[in-house]
């Protein structure tokens, strides 16, 4: 093995796919009854690297090499930069041995296109095929479905991958065209609706016979770039609500846009990543997801943007003063599920907890409820509440005052006039 | 009155002192592990000699009132061997036998609340011990890890690694506890080595496989080259991977 050349690809592959945010190594239920290598049933991160992102999987692209040129992307053609390509052999490897020593918990194999979509997509299947029958490998693999490739190769990336994801890139047809005028909506659309239906059909054999082979167990996935393109909050939300809808899609990724490119199209080289307004998506897709919220109740025409300041949930909350307080003693789930400060896991303790006796403020708290928000949205077993008629601006105000956003620290202290 | 149980610190020495609580109809207790010296003045002390047919017995009355799955819990939450927890696991236990209904899931109670509490940290330990393992590949073909874990949680790590790793040998070892777990391609034993020689680290890299320090050299280089430094966010980066692991943690080094 030339040691040095294997670093060198590693370094310029690893480093090219590092801005695909997704990270997911769970929702599989591979299992090892081989007596093969390893297990995907249960998501571990590894590792994290220094900006605080999980390292679950090796994540790499088998080529830089592009024949897209898409305005994002580093690996675009037009970008000049060192390219390099893996052999199959070096990705099977690497993966082999980094799983062996407990550093990840498989394979996200991503690829610039080189010749034609379905030359690409071969390469990729072709690694988890042989990682799965030469190597009775039964970790992770979570391959990217390249746009416009046959149906055939779908077919067989979805029997040896647990995941398979197409990324959107923009969050509508329109920034789409005006970034990468070389990729198509549609084309990214096909593999995703031809995955979506094999799912469904793969599904509905395996109740029959229970020996039938598992399809794409954990899956699909997606990722749109926040920033790069003027899209509102409500747009970007709108479109990922759709995709969760009409294909079933396990998650979609909001990734901030990293300025690595001069483009007139892009932002300008200086510009900070928007951490906080991912983040905020990031919370309004958990609602959705987890919540039984309805995309309108979070963003609409009126409301275009999510509030910066506040998270999404006190956002409605205080926008919908008409629905509190809540009884934590006799509400529905749904509606404890609603109330600012409360958890999922924090909800059905409480509703689990009631049944043996009224809970109070104390009991709630050491529960592992954000008191300091849930209290102007709550009645409990007490004689102690927030009974003053606050508005909703009121509570806001008392929330930020007493509580500091985390993304705060990275901000210079404001200097004293003084 | 009060009085004081010394146990020997075994979850079958819990279970006796159980036995020893309602044989002796005693109401006032505080429960210790034997390492731990009482002073106090007034106190009845007493000294609990573990005993399987009556930890047995308590066993069996235990599951008519929780869940196996409860047992489970009540088992890793001991395994933690916290100071000052045995009265909260004794103090859940005596509720539940009181209470006529299940209580697994009466989190208004302060017993109930805690050791779901303690759960949570001793599960949080094990799956972070699922993720930090880093093993080393040595010349005999065995993969060797060193942790050093806040817990005592290689018990609930042999089903996992078991079920991931069959088909290469392995050692877990604990060494702040100086025990590990060794899977031999069927079953795992508990072990204990001699580190006399093999306790400085220069040893054990003197046994590595060929490959081993490439693949370490890989994997250094492989974690920096994701990290996106105008995302730097040191916080969260400590928050996720406390200090305390890094020792061990290849990448880290």
């Amino acid at each position: 093995m030339n040691v040095d050349r294997i670093t060198e690809k590693l370094n310029i592959l690893a480093d090219a796919a590092k801005y695909d945010v997704s990270c997911a190594s769970s929702g599989s239920k591979r299992k090892n009854e081989n007596k093969g290598l390893g297990n995907a049933s249960n998501g571990i991160c590894h590792s994290y690297t220094e900006d605080g992102r999980c390292v679950s999987l090796l994540k790499i692209l088998l080529t830089n090499h592009c024949i897209f040129d898409c305005a994002y992307c580093v690996s675009r053609k037009n970008n000049d930069i060192q390219r390099a390509a893996f052999t199959v052999q070096e990705v099977v490897d690497l993966t082999i041995n980094f799983y062996r020593r407990n550093y990840i918990e498989g394979l996200f194999l991503s690829s610039g296109i080189f010749k034609d979509a379905d030359y690409t997509m071969e390469r990729l299947v072709r690694i988890a095929k042989k990682l799965r029958t030469e190597h009775k490998f039964n970790g992770y693999i979570h391959l990217k479905s390249i746009p416009g490739a046959s149906d055939e190769l779908m077919n067989e990336a979805g029997l040896y991958a647990d995941r398979l994801s197409v990324n959107l890139e923009m969050p509508t047809e329109a920034g789409l065209k005006l970034l990468a005028p070389d990729k198509n909506q549609a084309d990214m659309i096909k593999p995703m609706g031809y995955i979506r239906n094999a799912i469904i059909q793969r599904t509905e054999e395996k109740k029959l016979f229970k020996k039938a082979p598992i399809f794409a167990p954990a899956g699909q996935s997606t990722q749109v770039i926040i920033g790069a393109t003027p899209e509102n909050d409500n747009e970007v939300l709108h479109s990922a609500n759709y995709f969760y809808k009409n294909f079933n899609l396990r998650r979609v990724y909001y990734s901030g846009y990293v300025p690595v490119l001069a483009d007139s199209r892009l932002p300008a080289l200086n510009t900070s990543v928007p951490m906080v307004r991912e983040n905020r998506l990031y919370q309004a897709d958990w609602l959705m997801r987890f919540y039984g919220f309805k995309v309108n109740e979070i963003v609409n025409d009126s409301q275009p943007n999510l509030d910066l300041d506040i998270d999404p949930k006190l956002s409605w909350a205080i926008r919908n003063m008409q629905a509190f307080p809540v009884n934590i003693n006799k509400a529905d789930l749904q509606m404890i599920l609603r109330v600012p400060g409360i958890g999922l896991l924090s909800a059905q303790k409480i509703v689990k907890a009631r049944m043996f006796g009224k809970l109070n403020w104390d009991q709630l708290k050491k529960m592992g409820v954000a008191l300091n928000r849930a209290k102007y949205f709550v009645t409990c077993n007490s004689n102690e509440f927030e009974r003053r008629d606050l508005t909703g601006s009121n509570i806001k105000q008392f929330i930020l005052a007493t509580s500091q956003s985390k993304y705060l620290k990275n901000t210079q202290v404001q200097l004293s006039l003084f | 009155m009060m009085t004081t149980l010394v146990y020997d610190g075994t979850f079958e020495g819990l279970l006796t002192s159980v036995f020893e609580v309602y044989d002796r109809k005693l109401d006032r207790v505080n429960l210790q592990k034997t390492r731990l010296d009482s002073n106090a003045l007034f106190e009845d002390k007493l000294n609990v000699i573990t005993d399987n047919g009556r930890a047995n017995r308590v066993l069996k009355g235990l599951k008519q009132k929780i869940s196996s799955m409860g047992l489970q819990r009540l088992y890793s939450a001991h395994l933690a061997e916290m100071d000052g927890e045995d009265n909260n696991l004794l103090g859940y236990i005596r509720y539940a036998f009181d209470a006529r209904q299940n209580i697994e899931e009466d989190y208004g109670n302060k017993f109930v609340l805690r050791v779901s509490e303690v759960v949570r940290m001793v599960r949080r330990e094990k799956h972070r011990m699922e993720a930090f393992v880093r093993f080393q590949k040595l010349k005999d073909g065995l993969f060797y890890a060193a942790v050093e874990p806040d817990f005592n949680v290689l018990p609930l790590l042999i089903r996992h690694f078991k079920s991931r790793y069959a088909d290469q040998k392995w050692i877990i070892y604990d060494i702040k506890r100086k025990y590990g777990i060794y899977y031999n391609l069927h079953n795992c034993e508990y072990i204990s080595l001699d580190f006399a020689n093999e306790s400085k680290p220069g040893d054990v890299v003197a046994a590595f496989t060929e490959d081993e320090e490439i693949y370490q050299h890989l994997w250094k280089n492989y974690f920096t080259s994701v990290n996106i430094p105008s995302r730097k966010n040191t916080k969260l980066h400590v928050r996720h991977i406390p200090k305390r692991y890094w020792k061990h943690l290849t990448e880290k080094i």
